[in-house]
């Protein structure tokens, strides 16, 4: 299967560049990254607040099964180039002990759109860290999560052995 | 679809993972890995194709006998720590263009 999804995070510097090509025109790519119930389909979390305009803000939330927020997240767009880019910050929340830990920052995001043909379009994504190690921490967040989950899932079938 | 996610719903599962480390140092056939365990043939046969299908496993045709290998590429991938955050932007994305060309 082909990686369209590629990450660019070189070892010691505090920034990474995702880019990833699309089957969609690029007034399509753009517009779903400025319209509230399209960034909740595919982010898959409630957008509670989106301003799509210079100084706007946004405010992303997300609640688990048992209705406790497990993911909340909000910035300040500086910059908005309609199909052509997006600047702005992005900081999660903290949230209670023990769910993340740590707080992770805010980090700078420069949305690059950029038309390849009538029907395809590639976004540049570059995020900028406050430093090496919060860049680091946000990179193995998913791996973290991942690893837990198996160690979860051995745990359980450990503790029914017995 | 899905399955570059599902390589660590592979490895999440304790008897794929045995699996994968009796395969570590030597090929072996379906049935010599079954024997190694309780569960039915089919039950095996089951790990052994969503191993397969997450490419962690490889086969290899010797005479009459399949024989299955580790598949170190692969496994380096998934040691890589960036991979899970890649695999989430990657669905995240594919989520988009989905939606996206719903829209149209």
């Amino acid at each position: 299967m082909e990686q369209k999804t590629k990450i660019n995070a070189e070892d010691g510097k505090q920034e990474m560049l995702i880019t990833r090509e699309f089957d969609l025109p690029i007034d399509l790519l753009f517009k779903a990254f400025v319209e509230p119930e399209l960034v909740e389909q595919w982010m898959g979390t409630k957008v509670l607040k989106l301003e799509s305009k210079k100084h706007g803000s946004y405010l992303f939330e997300t609640k688990d099964d048992k209705g406790i927020v497990a993911f909340k997240a909000n910035g300040v767009i500086h910059e908005l180039n309609p199909d052509k880019k997006i600047t702005r910050t992005f900081e999660m929340d903290n949230l209670p002990a023990g769910r993340h830990g740590t707080p992770f920052g805010v980090q700078l995001e420069i949305y690059d759109f950029e038309k390849i043909t009538e029907d395809t379009s590639r976004l540049n994504m570059h995020v900028i860290y406050e430093s090496v190690a919060q860049r680091d921490r946000v990179l193995k967040l998913p791996f973290a999560q991942g690893l837990n989950m198996a160690h979860n899932r051995l745990q359980e079938v450990i503790s029914k052995m017995r | 679809m899905n399955l570059r996610r599902d390589i660590f719903q592979a490895l999440a599962d304790p008897t794929r993972r045995a699996i994968l480390l009796m395969v570590i140092s030597q090929s072996m056939t379906a049935g010599a890995i079954a024997a190694n365990f309780d569960s039915a043939r089919p039950t095996v046969s089951k790990h052994l194709r969503i191993l397969i299908e997450c490419e962690l496993l490889e086969q290899e045709q010797n005479g009459r006998e399949i024989y299955y290998h580790i598949n170190a590429k692969k496994m380096k991938e998934v040691a890589d720590f960036i991979e899970p955050f890649r695999e989430m932007w990657d669905e995240r994305f594919n989520k988009l263009e989905t939606v996206m060309k719903k829209y149209k």
